[in-house]
């Protein structure tokens, strides 16, 4: 498949590096300021080595892209809230075109999940976003092939940032500032972390899930979600937890048509309390009970390896 | 296995009836329509709970099979059970309350979790690292009644809102209290 892909940032930039790996060839690519656009395919490691070292991918103006030859946009700008754009956009004028669209960025379906919807039932493309919610594990992709019907919760972890910043508060006893700040310095957590500490990006990925779930019934945005962070948790609410074989993550539960996000007591050795960075999730079925999906889920080349799955589902 | 479920015995249903006539004759009819067997029915017509209403204490015969359709049937015709059998207080529930516990009334506020009527707290656990004055955290262990978890953490928001105290719920989706 030839990609055009938006957004340079670790997950777009990975997406580019491994294209070629997967049998695919980029033939546009674009950050906010620049595009670069060739019909036989982009130099990937030249690109990436002049994004690095000048700050643009190439001369040509971004607007350009969509003149391009492709088959998939591929999204991965950053996700925004409200209107969702420029990702928004994006997939509106890639429909209208009648090409295939892969999200990384969460805005369109977490926002304008029935709008995304409306464009593609207009258009030849179809829309896929396997990698916005836990974005290497197979989430949404188990959702689809169990059927979105005969799933009744959905839960777990889904912010590695939050996860590695409650983990390390359990396991030194050390408070929330002082693991956040360990965090930024790793780069395990950004500069402003504050959407992965105050639930947002938690809850913009269930209520992407309980748009899937809910088929067309009910749209979803953020502000249907309960969300609440783990700003405020203490070290010592972390013991406390301990003493009673538990411990405190940051858990989004999609049931019953509602979606909540907040710290939560789980066991300690439990499905749903994985380590560090990683993202667990339990998807509650008829038939087939309770399944579990554990890993690394986010990072530019995790997510990246989801966006191409997708991709190679459009091939299909 | 089949003789054991086959077996008939005594059960005690606490019931909360709505002030109205007619009221105790629709929560005896799923105890009929479901196969019990009545055996004395204990009506405190005078006894109004603090929510205003009436305890009814109605005991029955039953095979164990029965007896959970009985309940349920109970329930589903919106009929108040607050005891059945042997269950209750049967699902464990921990939280985390974390704020300035002290001063809002420590045990003011158990006595309040008490006063929720569906639950009882069976265990605390403080830590005041700072003292007294300064914001502490506790661990309750509270037994609930079988069925009543969300009720119980509903009213545990309300407490926790009400004297701006962070709440840890346990996750209770998919029935994992």
């Amino acid at each position: 498949m030839r990609l055009c892909v938006l957004g340079a940032g670790a997950v777009g930039s990975a997406v580019v590096e491994l294209a070629a790996e997967h049998g695919h060839v980029v033939t546009a690519f674009a950050d906010s300021e620049s595009a670069v656009v060739d019909a036989d395919g982009i130099d990937a490691d030249a690109v990436l080595s002049k994004k690095r070292e000048e700050g643009v991918v190439g001369d040509a103006d971004p607007e350009s892209v969509f003149d391009a030859d492709y088959d998939v946009l591929v999204e991965a700008t950053p996700t925004t809230l409200g209107d969702a754009e420029p990702g928004f956009s994006h997939v509106e004028r890639a429909l209208a075109d009648d090409r295939d669209v892969v999200l990384a960025n969460k805005g369109p379906v977490a926002e304008r999940y029935a709008d995304v919807r409306a464009l593609e039932a207009e258009s030849e493309g179809t829309v896929r976003f396997g990698a916005t919610v836990g974005g290497a594990l197979p989430i949404l992709s188990t959702i689809e092939d169990v059927g979105p019907s005969r799933v009744s919760a959905v839960y777990g972890v889904l912010n590695g940032t939050a996860n590695f910043v409650l983990s390390r508060m359990a396991a030194e006893g050390l408070d929330y500032e002082h693991v956040l700040a360990e965090a930024q310095d790793l780069g395990v957590a950004e500069a402003d972390p504050t959407f992965d500490v105050d639930g947002t990006d938690t809850a913009l990925k269930g209520v992407i899930v309980a748009n899937v779930l809910s088929e067309g019934e009910t749209e979803y945005t953020l502000d249907d979600a309960e969300v609440e962070g783990i700003q405020e948790l203490s070290g010592s609410m972390l013991d406390l937890a301990a003493e009673d074989g538990q411990t405190i993550r940051l858990i989004v539960e999609v049931a019953d048509g509602a979606v909540r996000v907040g710290p939560r007591l789980v066991p300690e050795n439990g499905a749903v309390a994985p380590s560090g960075t990683e993202n667990a999730v339990q998807i509650e079925a008829d038939y087939c009970g309770r399944l579990g999906i554990t890993g690394q889920g986010a990072g530019g080349p995790e997510t990246a390896s989801a966006v191409l799955t997708d991709v190679e589902r459009l091939a299909d | 296995m089949s003789e054991v479920r086959n077996d008939v015995q005594a059960y005690t249903l606490r019931l909360e009836l709505v002030d109205e006539p007619g009221e105790l004759l629709r929560s005896l009819q799923p105890i009929a329509e479901h196969g019990g067997n009545l055996l004395s029915i204990f009506h405190e017509r005078g006894n109004v709970t603090p929510r205003g209403y009436i305890p009814v204490e109605v005991d029955i015969e039953a095979t164990p099979d029965r007896f959970d359709n009985i309940v349920e049937g109970l329930s589903e015709a919106g009929i108040n059970v607050i005891q059945a059998g042997t269950e209750r207080y049967s699902e464990r529930l921990t939280i985390i309350l974390s704020g300035h516990l002290i001063e809002t009334d420590l045990s003011d506020t158990l006595t309040q979790i008490e006063a929720t009527r569906n639950a009882t707290v069976t265990d605390i656990s403080l830590s005041a690292p700072a003292g007294s004055i300064d914001v502490s955290s506790a661990r309750l262990q509270l037994a609930a009644e079988s069925g009543s978890t969300e009720d119980v953490l509903s009213a545990m928001r309300d407490i926790a809102d009400e004297k701006d105290l962070q709440l840890v719920e346990p996750l209770t989706v998919g029935g994992r209290a």
